[in-house]
């Protein structure tokens, strides 16, 4: 059975955030947050089980999270935090039809109501509440 | 179980997860920073059997979510009928993995076997 | 005595668009033979007005005849020249040289479609996935019994899905969208603004069937509502608000 070429784009065409505006640019934020994020959970479960070591085990492995590194590591936690729940909000509502617009006569240029201001300014907003919250949490663990 | 049950269970773990989250946060910065990582600090935190509880349900939540997430990620990347069944049955099973190691912790630091 | 009428002396028009040569790259590519794409370079001549399929039939005609290309209306109406111009799907009849402000126009075919040859892609897949979402009214009364009864609709009726009706299934849609970069079961963008046109008609009865369809793996599910197909649908269709809608059916946000 020949198996025909698709000519996909693949991993590159879905990874890509340019040319198609700040919407795909929030997709690709939003794939990107939700990885990291997951990431994050899954070290952090195993992290905190080091309580079950005792308070050697456990300060054992605060020497290891409480450097530089483990700081600006938990900052773009915060920073990812902030973007994947602000944006996932204006997705879920997106997807429930809230704020796209109504159908309705198209007309040249033909401008997609879809693709409006308050979807747009949403995405900006989760993008400097986050760089907000993260700039707040290195404060936090720097400053002390 | 159909696409739209799960999708449905996806976006509500995401804002119960909103919820918990915030408050898991806030309890951290009700104390200073480093104070907030001591061992004492963090035993109390869990023997404090409401934040315990909130704790198993925000694990409860982020695994399903999280996993569902990844598993969306990767049925759209190759598609197959073997491929798929063996990325979801694999996302349940990390799911199920992560959620049992994390109660391990939950349960036994909060009833004081450390 | 009638005057005899002459022809207008031809006059230099002051307003007249100045000629200027771009280069038109245009990959030759036939799966059948060859292992990779090569690329040729055509100096062409164009005035404010030639569009890109004007510039591809102008090699075509005088500089290399087996370039494959799909074209028809040249009025963005039939949807058949749809390619990547310059790194962005559009319909090559409905795009001016001039508007893209650069000297060198690069042509290729539409991603996420098989190629035939060059610039010519196959529409099977689009096609069946547009066929499964049952692209018709489904009314009993659309039956031929006897006595036919008009199926009448108010302009505000009309309103509700004639945008989505605008769809010329050009799959430019298709070729931008994220996940069908890389999921060769999703059911698209074209098909799923189509399921809900059909879906948001008054006429029409079919709405549980067409949700059953897709409420899949596949289905609308995949789509993230990254927006990339109502940013280059060339008709105003919006198949990312028709989605949304359409989605919204599904979660219980609409009945």
């Amino acid at each position: 059975m020949s198996t025909v070429d698709e000519n996909k784009e693949g991993i590159r065409g879905m990874a890509n955030p340019t040319r198609y505006g700040i919407e795909r640019l929030a997709y690709w934020l939003m794939r990107l947050s939700g990885l990291g994020l997951l990431a994050y959970f899954v070290a952090h479960i195993y992290e905190t089980s080091m309580i079950l070591k005792g308070k050697v085990g456990w300060d054992e492995f605060l020497v290891m999270t409480q450097t530089t590194e483990g700081h600006v590591i938990l900052a773009l936690v915060i920073g990812m935090s902030v973007f994947h729940t602000v944006n996932g909000i204006r997705v879920m509502l997106g997807q429930g039809g809230v704020g796209v617009g109504k159908p309705g006569r198209a007309d040249y240029p033909y401008i997609s109501k879809s693709q409006n201001y308050r979807h747009k300014i949403t995405i900006y907003s989760a993008i400097v509440l986050a760089a907000i919250a993260m700039m707040y949490g290195l404060a936090v663990m720097f400053g002390e | 179980m159909r696409e739209s049950h799960i999708m449905k269970i996806h976006y509500g773990t995401a804002l119960a997860a909103i919820a918990f989250v915030a408050i898991h946060i806030l309890m951290r910065m009700t104390q200073n920073f480093a104070e907030s990582l001591e061992y004492e600090s963090v035993i109390a935190n869990y023997q404090y059997l409401p934040y315990a509880g909130m704790l198993e349900i925000i694990l409860i939540l982020l695994a399903i979510h999280g996993f569902n997430g990844l598993r969306t990620i990767l049925i759209e990347l190759k598609q197959g009928r073997m491929y798929e069944k063996a990325v979801s049955y694999g996302c349940v099973a990390a799911m199920v993995a992560v959620i049992a190691y994390g109660s391990r912790t939950i349960f036994m630091t909060s009833m004081g076997i450390v | 005595m009638a005057q005899i009428p002459t022809l207008a002396e031809e006059k230099t028009n002051s307003l007249a668009s100045p000629a200027k040569t771009i280069t038109l790259r245009i990959p030759k590519f036939n799966p059948a033979t060859d292992s990779k794409k090569t690329w040729i370079d055509f100096q062409i001549p164009c005035q404010k007005w030639t569009t890109v399929l004007d510039a591809i039939l102008e090699a075509k005609n005088y500089l290399d005849h087996s370039i494959a290309v799909r074209y028809s209306c040249r009025q963005a109406t039939c949807g058949s020249c749809g390619m990547i111009i310059n790194g962005r799907p559009k319909l090559a009849c409905f795009t001016k040289i001039s508007e893209l402000d650069s000297d060198t126009v690069k042509v290729e075919p539409m991603n996420n479609f098989p190629i035939i040859r060059d610039l010519a892609v196959s529409f099977d897949r689009m096609f069946k996935t547009h066929k499964s979402i049952k692209p018709f009214v489904i009314s009993e009364d659309s039956e031929i019994t006897g006595k036919t009864i008009p199926l009448l609709q108010t302009p505000e009726e009309v309103d509700k899905y004639i945008q989505f009706a605008n769809c010329i299934k050009c799959g430019l849609c298709n070729s931008v969208c994220p996940t069908m970069a890389t999921d060769s079961s999703f059911v698209g963008p074209q098909a799923l603004a189509q399921a809900y046109r059909y879906i948001a008609d008054n006429r029409d009865k079919g709405k549980d069937d067409r949700l059953k369809i897709i409420d899949d793996s596949h289905g609308i599910w995949r789509c993230h509502f990254a927006g990339s197909c109502s940013q280059v649908c060339p008709k105003g269709v919006d198949p990312a608000m028709g989605i949304q809608l359409l989605r919204g059916y599904l979660l219980g946000f609409r009945s």
